[in-house]
């Protein structure tokens, strides 16, 4: 097989890029996707209000799933389904060759350029340290969606759900039509943190309370899940909660096991690899987007930061080509990201930034860098920092756990490259 | 179950009972592995450290010393034969304090004592050139080179696959619940699926294994469950270590180990609780709590790694430090009990003991004519080796083994297939990820768990469609 682009993953911002790439003449595009049929998490979630920035209208996951797919294809795109990346060598030119598993056999295929684009998932109850007994009935949003809407099973009882963001709503609305009866979602922050608009469904049509300041401490039942110890995180009063289901949302991490193999620089608030504003990681021809890189944004942001690094992938390559035939990106942006980056990093109550390094003046995706906030603040200003001088100072604005805080790009060109890291702080402030 | 009796019924198909299964079915004997579980392996033979033991450490002259040095070294052989992963990554016992390092050559002439020869002194420098994650303060150590980790969970499947196939009789969800005297010179048994007979009765009941033997008279010991729990750190962690990293032991435990796993995992624990209850298995949050700690020490990379799981199991502590194994010959009754916590290593080893002691009561031990012992060849679920979704000719002749539906642990359709269908299934999801490791790995369901289910009850109807 010649050498063609590599997409890994065949979400949202798999399959944007794929169609980026080859609408901008990239040369053939391959998308693996490990599940049985592409579009990502999507395809199993089943409430309304994706492909607004990125189609410009707006539909359901599963059609905006197939909405995807069929701009991929349409482009151009191999589309390979139930193929897993198992393995990924670099060669000492810097050629990279991805070993593809499927039940058509064990493949290699020579990539001109990889774009990780895995996506994340919600940590689970282990992961998240909740001890207790071990019974049916405690799984994640991502689980309970491919029962609901990819089996069809019916959900019986009295459910709890951990968290209180956007998608704790949208596994909520899901255990309502599956036909749980939702006692409450339950967050350890002192408020909920989703959308007026989107939480309108659970709480007042199903009359769905919010635990505030609250958090399960303790499963219970063998076999089957009898109930959950809630506690008031603030005095530490518990009491047992009777359910048959408890759904953990959110607490989003990047499915970075490729990543972190291929020996990428990896970024510690994140936890997906360290990109530069062209999405480049620390590693010459191999870029990465979508909610690998800020997990988790909505659906069409990660498409959109998808087509971003397809544009610069298709640069790279346009400027290889020009030096003869190069080996891959040897002398891309790729090739900048692993040395001469700035890195960028945050401060709490901050928990990360994305892109967290700057290589070129290139503008991030959408123009703006995207972060998260640990707490909640009123009137924060955040103020970008180098080597003590000031860079840029935004207006006052929110921060709220778990919702984009964004921050525009207009200092780029004001940063040292030889200088030391870029600091992102969240200024004066106000406690809400 | 109104049949003629059977020679022998083994009472918990556990790693120990399964091994006494295979063992016996080399003999012209009707055999009987019973289980209240609805599957082999679900007690504390399913949840421990999964290390295969050299027994360096044990009592000189005791009886687990003995049957340890045994077994360990027949399992071994076993497992290269039956295909159980075993991964031989030796352990360096690790010395944080005087006191720790004064102990160290007492636990060499211990070994030594236990005929284990191997075991050699390390200062501190080589200790972090063989494991340079370390925690700092290490001050010295020793290296135990044939300590190994193995699959807990193959090897009861093993034996009882084996024993199945030689002829003996599985009744598993069949709980003993009581024992009368029958007419005709054999014991008959009362269990949750009516009367069991036999002439002989061998005890490998694990936490309920004192119980058992009072219904025999025999009452010599009590169960004091020892809750262990324990903490699985993501794949990603594996290359922070090579070794099993062992702590000093105390008079009461071996205290805090990290070790890698043949899953290709990292394994923290396990804790040391005396619990009331033999069914209580729940994690703690002072437990996780402590063993984190112990972590940060010996491993501090770890507390950058994921966790992917965490559990508990209940080792069957007696108020003996050694095995409880005897044979009343008059009663015809054997008890192979109390067996702490290196049954796994032991196994064989107990099993070939009992096999003597009863063939010394009276039982007649002759050998199957035609009948060879072979291990089976189990489906491989450990890193070291070539797992199905690597296995090039396998995937061209069935595409099944390239389709992967638990993408963490890359296990394959055909594999949970091949389980589904195996001589020993399994009951449940629990029993399926014994079998083939699906979604056991670092989303515990969240990209597999509809998908493994949906299998799981397809797999199960047809079987229970078969005839």
């Amino acid at each position: 097989m010649s050498a063609c682009v590599v997409v890994v993953g065949a979400g949202p911002a798999g399959l944007s890029a794929a169609a980026e790439l080859r609408r901008l003449g990239a040369g053939p595009v391959l998308v693996a996707d490990r599940e049985p049929e592409p579009g990502g998490v999507p395809r199993h979630s089943w409430h309304t209000g994706y492909g607004l920035r990125d189609l410009r209208r707006v539909m359901t996951g599963p059609a905006y799933a197939r909405a995807l797919v069929s701009a991929a294809l349409a482009a151009g795109a191999e589309l390979r389904t139930g193929a897993t990346v198992t393995g990924w060598t670099t060669g000492p030119d810097g050629t990279h060759t991805v070993t593809l598993t499927s039940g058509r056999g064990v493949e290699t295929v020579p990539a001109a350029a990889v774009l990780l684009a895995t996506g994340c998932r919600e940590r689970p109850r282990t992961a998240r340290m909740v001890p207790g007994d071990r019974p049916a009935g405690v799984m994640t949003t991502g689980e309970l969606q491919q029962r609901v809407y990819l089996g069809g099973e019916r959900m019986a009882g009295r459910a709890l759900v951990v968290g209180a963001e956007h998608v704790s709503f949208s596994a909520a609305l899901t255990l309502a039509h599956a036909g749980a009866d939702v006692v409450a979602l339950v967050t350890g922050h002192e408020r909920q943190q989703s959308y007026a608009a989107f939480r309108f469904g659970a709480t007042v049509r199903w009359r769905v309370p919010v635990w505030t300041s609250s958090a399960v401490r303790r499963i219970a039942g063998r076999g089957r899940l009898e109930g959950v110890e809630v506690a008031d995180v603030r005095t530490g009063t518990a009491r047992f909660v009777p359910c048959e289901l408890v759904v953990f949302t959110g607490d989003w991490i990047p499915d970075h096991e490729l990543a972190r193999l291929a020996g990428l620089a990896m970024d510690p608030g994140t936890r997906g690899p360290v990109v530069d504003t062209t999405l480049a990681t620390s590693l010459a021809g191999v870029f990465a987007a979508g909610n690998l890189v800020h997990a988790a944004e909505t659906a069409d942001i990660a498409a959109l930061s998808g087509r971003h690094a397809a544009r610069h992938i298709a640069t790279a390559l346009h400027g290889g080509l020009e030096g003869g035939p190069a080996p891959g990106l040897a002398r891309g942006p790729g090739a900048r990201a692993a040395a001469g980056t700035v890195p960028v990093l945050v401060e709490p109550p901050l928990r990360w930034i994305s892109p967290n390094a700057i290589g070129s003046g290139a503008p991030p995706p959408l123009g703006r860098f995207v972060l998260r906030s640990a707490g909640f603040r009123r009137g924060a200003r955040l103020e970008v920092r180098q080597d003590g001088r000031l860079l840029a100072r935004t207006r006052p604005a929110r921060l709220i756990p778990e919702r984009p805080v964004h921050l525009g790009a207009g200092w780029l060109a004001r940063v040292d490259p030889a200088g030391g890291p870029v600091r992102v702080i969240s200024g004066v402030a106000g406690r809400e | 179950m109104t049949r003629s009796p059977a020679d022998v019924v083994i009472i918990g198909a556990g790693v120990v009972g399964a091994a006494i299964a295979r063992t016996l079915a080399a003999y012209s004997l009707e055999l009987v592995l019973v289980d209240a579980a609805a599957d082999v392996g679900t007690g504390t033979s399913k949840a421990n450290t999964a290390i295969l033991h050299t027994g360096f450490d044990a009592k000189p002259g005791s009886l687990e010393s003995r049957l340890l040095s045994r077994g360990s070294g027949r399992l071994r052989e076993y497992a290269s034969a039956a295909r159980i992963p075993v991964e031989r990554t030796g352990a360096l016992l690790v010395a944080w304090t005087p006191d720790q390092v004064a102990a160290l050559p007492l636990i060499e002439e211990n070994a030594r004592r236990n005929g284990y020869l191997a075991v050699r002194p390390l200062a501190a420098a080589e200790l972090y050139a063989r494991e340079p994650a370390l925690g700092p303060g290490a001050l010295g150590g020793l290296e135990i080179p044939d300590e190994s980790i193995i699959c807990p969970w193959t090897t009861p499947l093993a034996f009882a696959t084996e024993a199945v196939a030689a002829g003996v009789r599985l009744s598993l969800s069949t709980q003993v619940t009581g024992v009368a005297a029958a007419g005709d010179g054999a014991w008959e048994l009362v269990t949750t699926r009516g009367p069991l007979r036999g002439r002989w009765v061998v005890n490998a009941a694990g936490l309920g294994s004192d119980t058992v033997d009072r219904m025999f008279s025999g009452g010599g010991f009590t169960i004091r469950p020892r809750r262990g729990e324990l903490i699985v750190f993501d794949k990603l962690a594996r290359t922070l270590l090579r070794s099993i990293l062992l702590p000093v032991p105390t008079a009461r435990t071996k205290g805090v180990l990290v070790a890698p796993t043949v899953y290709g995992n990292v394994l923290l624990g396990p804790t040391a609780e005396d619990v009331p209850d033999r069914a209580d298995v729940a994690t703690t949050a002072a437990g996780l709590r402590s063993l984190l700690a112990a972590g940060r020490r010996i491993l501090p990379g770890l507390a950058a790694e994921e966790i992917t799981s965490t559990y508990a199991g209940l080792r069957a502590a007696t108020e003996h430090a050694d095995y409880q194994i005897r044979v009343d010959a008059g009663r015809r009754y054997a008890c192979a009990g109390g067996i702490r916590s290196t049954g796994l290593s032991a196994s064989l080893g107990i099993a070939e003991h009992v096999a003597e002691l009863l063939e010394e009561a009276g039982l007649t031990l002759k050998p199957r004519p035609g009948f060879t012992a072979s291990p089976p060849v189990m489906p491989y679920i450990g890193e070291a080796g070539v797992r199905p979704y690597q296995d090039a000719a396998a995937i061209a002749a069935d595409p099944a083994y390239g389709q992967i539906v638990c993408h963490c642990e890359r296990v394959t359709g055909g594999e949970i297939r091949d389980a589904l269908a195996s001589p020993v299934p399994p009951a449940d999801l629990g029993g399926l990820r014994r079998r083939t490791r699906a979604g056991n790995g670092r989303c515990q369901g969240f990209y597999c768990g509809a998908a493994v289910s949906r299998l799981l009850a397809g797999g199960t109807r047809a079987g229970a469609a078969a005839p």
